[in-house]
């Protein structure tokens, strides 16, 4: 066992842990902070994403105890005092999700993004998020939404002979 | 999955690592950012004794400019490979390489050392650093040596490292002024190339003077394409390039896996060969 100090979501924790327990594990199994999902074994989908010391990660790819000393912070820690964020509000909006799965690493990732690059085309928006998968939505709405929190305008996109929406015209 | 058990070990200096991989024989790995060593754990491919977290040995990381080379710690993250202002200006290759690997998530952890060390030859960064002429160097119990990637990567996920070193450092020959491009092929966003081809061009009097191409994907391990190389010198258009990207796979011996067989990977060689070369070479 191996001894761990780190602050999630703004409280500290110490804790004894296997050194082979994953960042994804410890977060859900012992702080029961089941807001980060995981959905493969093979790094690709995305939706553990956390952010650790200040960037990304993907936390089925950390030890628990690599973080030791860290600071590390969940989709559950970005509302403040039950208040969503700007982006947090876009996905509602947009409707930049269906089942929900891909949703806390889509906003992580998103977040890095907008931090870097606060006001990205939409093809940014989609070069950011491809380490996160989403089996449901087609990402059309997910850049819309992340378009929408950077302060876009969404525009009125094309539609196709069916009246269906298509396109990439959502950038301003 | 979750991982088989291991004891961990994190040294505060290269000394103290060499001697953990040491006292450990055949038995440990070394981890870096993880982002190849904990996929491997997890599917349970990988069964360490001892896992060596090097992640805490502040000199392994960061780039300096050292007389006619770049010399960047083998801890240095690839997120900060690409933005690092020297290697952007004295190794573009490899800063353009290195933006391709996997997503921004795995290239905040992901190391330049980890991922050579790694000796995927379905890994991006390999050839690049085959192209480049990069020297490795490592560190074991009886010291320092440096090891020219051309003899580095030995067959498929073995590199020239024995059990009880460490890569410390990868040494880039400048190539400032060179064109550069890397140019690969995947099924989807994020996931290993089918064939990748890493291009460095000099060029004079409109012509190519030297060309260096490094394959990604065409054998167990990265390989120079020596024989578009030869056929490149003195290229001096679009037509003369694609005709000497016909040589790429020369030599070559490719896997067959669920993408791809050996023959679709020649031809992609061939085919990414010429538009990395014309545009390295800006004649695309």
């Amino acid at each position: 066992m191996t001894h761990i100090k780190v602050n999630v979501d703004g409280t500290p924790y110490e804790d004894e842990v296997e050194p082979r327990l994953l960042l994804a594990h410890y977060l859900r199994d012992r702080l029961g902070l089941t807001g980060t999902p995981i959905g493969c074994d093979t790094s690709n989908c995305g939706a553990c994403t956390v952010e650790l010391d200040g960037t990304t990660v993907k936390s089925c790819s950390v030890l628990a105890v690599q973080a030791d000393g860290s600071t590390v912070t969940t989709v559950q820690g970005l509302a403040k005092d039950g208040e969503w964020t700007a982006l947090q509000h876009a996905f509602h909006e947009r409707h930049g999700l269906q089942c929900g799965y891909c949703t806390p690493g889509m906003i992580m990732a998103a977040r890095d993004l907008l931090r870097e690059n606060p006001h990205p085309t939409s093809d940014e928006v989609r070069e950011a998020l491809e380490g996160n998968l989403c089996r449901c939505t087609g990402y059309q709405n997910i850049v819309r939404a992340v378009l929408a929190a950077a302060g876009q305008q969404d525009g009125p996109g094309r539609q196709d002979a069916s009246g269906r929406q298509v396109g990439e015209e959502v950038t301003a | 999955m979750i991982p088989p058990a291991f004891e961990y070990a994190r040294p505060a200096s290269v000394d103290e690592a060499v001697r953990a991989l040491a006292d450990a024989g055949e038995e440990a790995k070394v981890l870096a950012g993880g982002q190849s060593l904990l996929p491997l754990l997890r599917l349970r491919l990988a069964f360490p004794e001892l896992v060596v977290d090097v992640g805490r040995i502040p000199e392994l990381r960061g780039v300096r400019e050292d007389g006619e080379a770049l010399a960047i710690g083998a801890l240095t993250t690839h997120h900060d490979v690409i933005h690092d202002p020297l290697v952007r200006r004295y190794a573009g290759l490899l800063a353009g390489a290195t933006a391709t690997v996997a997503d921004p998530a795995v290239r905040h952890r992901g190391t330049l050392g980890g991922s050579l060390a790694h000796a995927d030859p379905a890994g991006d960064l390999p050839a690049v650093a085959l192209a480049l002429d990069a020297e490795l160097v490592a560190v074991g119990p009886a010291g320092r040596r440096t090891i020219p990637a051309r003899e580095f990567f030995l067959d498929y996920l073995q590199s020239a490292l024995s059990p009880d070193e460490l890569l410390v450092e990868v040494r880039i020959p400048k190539t400032e002024g060179w064109g550069f491009h890397y140019e690969k092929f995947q099924r989807v966003a994020q996931a290993w190339a089918i064939v990748g081809v890493a291009a460095l061009v000099r060029r004079a009097d409109g012509h190519i003077a030297e060309a260096r191409i490094g394959l990604t994907n065409m054998g167990s391990t990265p390989v120079r394409a020596t024989a578009a190389e030869r056929a490149l010198a003195g290229a001096d258009g679009p037509e003369a390039v694609a005709r000497a990207a016909e040589a790429a796979a020369e030599g070559t011996r490719p896997s067959q896996d669920l993408s791809a067989s050996p023959e679709y990977r020649e031809h992609l060689a061939r085919v990414l060969t010429r538009r990395a070369v014309l545009t390295a070479g800006g004649m695309g």
